[in-house]
């Protein structure tokens, strides 16, 4: 049991791959225009998670070292186009606001990050938790940022108006600056909180992917490490 | 759409970085110094115009053989080892270009920027053309928006009056926030 509740917790509030681990920007600022949607995209990449950590897990003591990247992103591929293909056809008003960042989900840091930090070294069934914590993590972490923007941009939650006729909506907020900015005061919150507990900074806040071309050395997201380490 | 309509309306009015939210993690990473800015941007334009035609052209070998569903996973595996063999051949010839943009690209393998163009080139149903047209404006609009990004961090660099928890992400968040309420001031450029 206490392996389980373990990577639940590590994923929904230790490393919590948007506001700790400050991985996959791309998706976060482009689906939290609503709360419909963001849920949509953190249960799509939730699944594609749980997919491929289980399959890398399984095969991780039969892949070449030197190919591992590339079979890794061919099992992420493979549970990524078997979703896009179920969205278009039993969800499709959800296919189309997502976009092509279903498709996108392919180069989702979380998960080819999950894969190479966890699922690449470790068994089935803690890599399973680690997926689910991951991806719960992820979808909570995307609903209350999709929250956040709804309410102010279109006065209503998972569309159901909540404020009334009268009210005047901020639609900036559902537009794109709402987004960079709602992710910027949130992340900043939440380093105040950790900050007045921890007395430390996040450094992966604080620097984040800060790249020198001298040595070539990033401090960025454990997916592009590999690419990143020369 | 025209070839310069294609153009303009990836390069400003649906700027990659700051309307259509593709390649963010770099955008913010790469932006500390101007130089670095600069670089990145010129290596994310040459890997975008090179990806728009193999992937255009792949595609086409998939329609051939009647496997379209493959296309996420050959677009993939396609930018990744063509940014991988270019890496590979500029370091051996031209040294000094390696300096300049050759170390960006290893950054570029699994850039949501460079597939997600792709996918919209696919998306459209792009030819060749169009494509190059897209891709050369996605380019720009990248190095556009992560050189004027850089040169505002590096103003912000030395202000000490910051709180700490806005410093690095969160504040660089919100200015890339205020620079895509100027860019919506694009929309409707050229009837677009």
């Amino acid at each position: 049991m206490s392996i389980i509740s373990e990577r639940i917790k590590n994923g929904i509030v230790t490393e919590n791959p948007i506001f700790v681990q400050v991985l996959a920007m791309c998706p976060t600022l482009a689906v939290t225009s609503s709360v419909v949607d963001a849920l949509g995209m953190g249960l799509a990449s939730t699944v594609t998670l749980i997919g491929s950590n289980v399959i890398i897990s399984l095969i991780r003591k039969v892949v070449p070292d030197k190919i591992r990247i590339p079979a890794y992103i061919t099992v992420i591929a493979t549970f990524v186009t078997i979703i896009q293909f179920l969205l278009q056809g039993y969800i499709p008003s959800l296919y189309k606001s997502l976009g092509i960042f279903i498709p996108l989900i392919v180069v989702n840091c979380i998960i080819l990050g999950r894969a190479e930090a966890y699922a690449g070294k470790n068994k089935v069934y803690p890599s399973l938790f680690d997926a689910i914590g991951m991806g719960l993590g992820f979808t909570i972490a995307l609903a209350a940022l999709g929250a956040v923007r709804e309410l102010l941009g279109a006065g209503s939650l998972l569309g159901f108006s909540v404020f009334g006729s009268s009210f005047e909506p901020a639609i900036m907020m559902v537009l794109a600056p709402g987004a960079f900015i709602t992710v910027g005061i949130l992340m900043a919150l939440l380093n105040q909180k950790s900050i007045n507990e921890t007395n430390k900074v996040n450094d992966k806040i604080a620097h984040f992917h800060e790249f020198d071309p001298e040595t070539g050395e990033c401090s960025g997201c454990g997916a592009c490490s590999h690419s990143c380490k020369k | 759409m025209g070839l310069f309509s294609i153009f303009i309306s990836s390069f400003l009015v649906n700027n990659y970085v700051l309307a259509k939210f593709l390649g963010i993690c770099s955008f913010l990473g790469v932006s500390k110094k101007t130089e670095t800015a600069k670089g990145m941007g010129l290596a994310v334009i040459f890997v975008m115009i090179l990806s728009s035609l193999m992937t255009s052209i792949v595609y086409k070998i998939l329609v051939l053989l009647h496997v379209t569903f493959l296309s996420t996973l050959a677009f993939v595996l396609v930018i990744a080892s063509l940014v991988q063999f270019v890496e590979m051949v500029v370091k051996k010839t031209q040294p000094a270009l390696h300096k300049a943009l050759g170390i960006f690209l290893p950054l570029i393998t699994t850039n949501c920027a460079v597939l997600g163009m792709a996918l919209i080139n696919l998306q459209e149903g792009y030819t060749i053309m169009d494509g190059l047209a897209n891709a050369l404006g996605a380019g720009l609009g990248f190095m556009l928006a992560i050189v004027l990004l850089s040169g505002l961090r590096e103003r912000m660099e030395d202000n000490d009056n910051m709180p700490l928890a806005l410093k690095g992400l969160p504040i660089s968040l919100v200015t890339a926030g205020l620079m895509s309420i100027a860019f919506l001031g694009f929309s409707g450029l050229g009837g677009l």
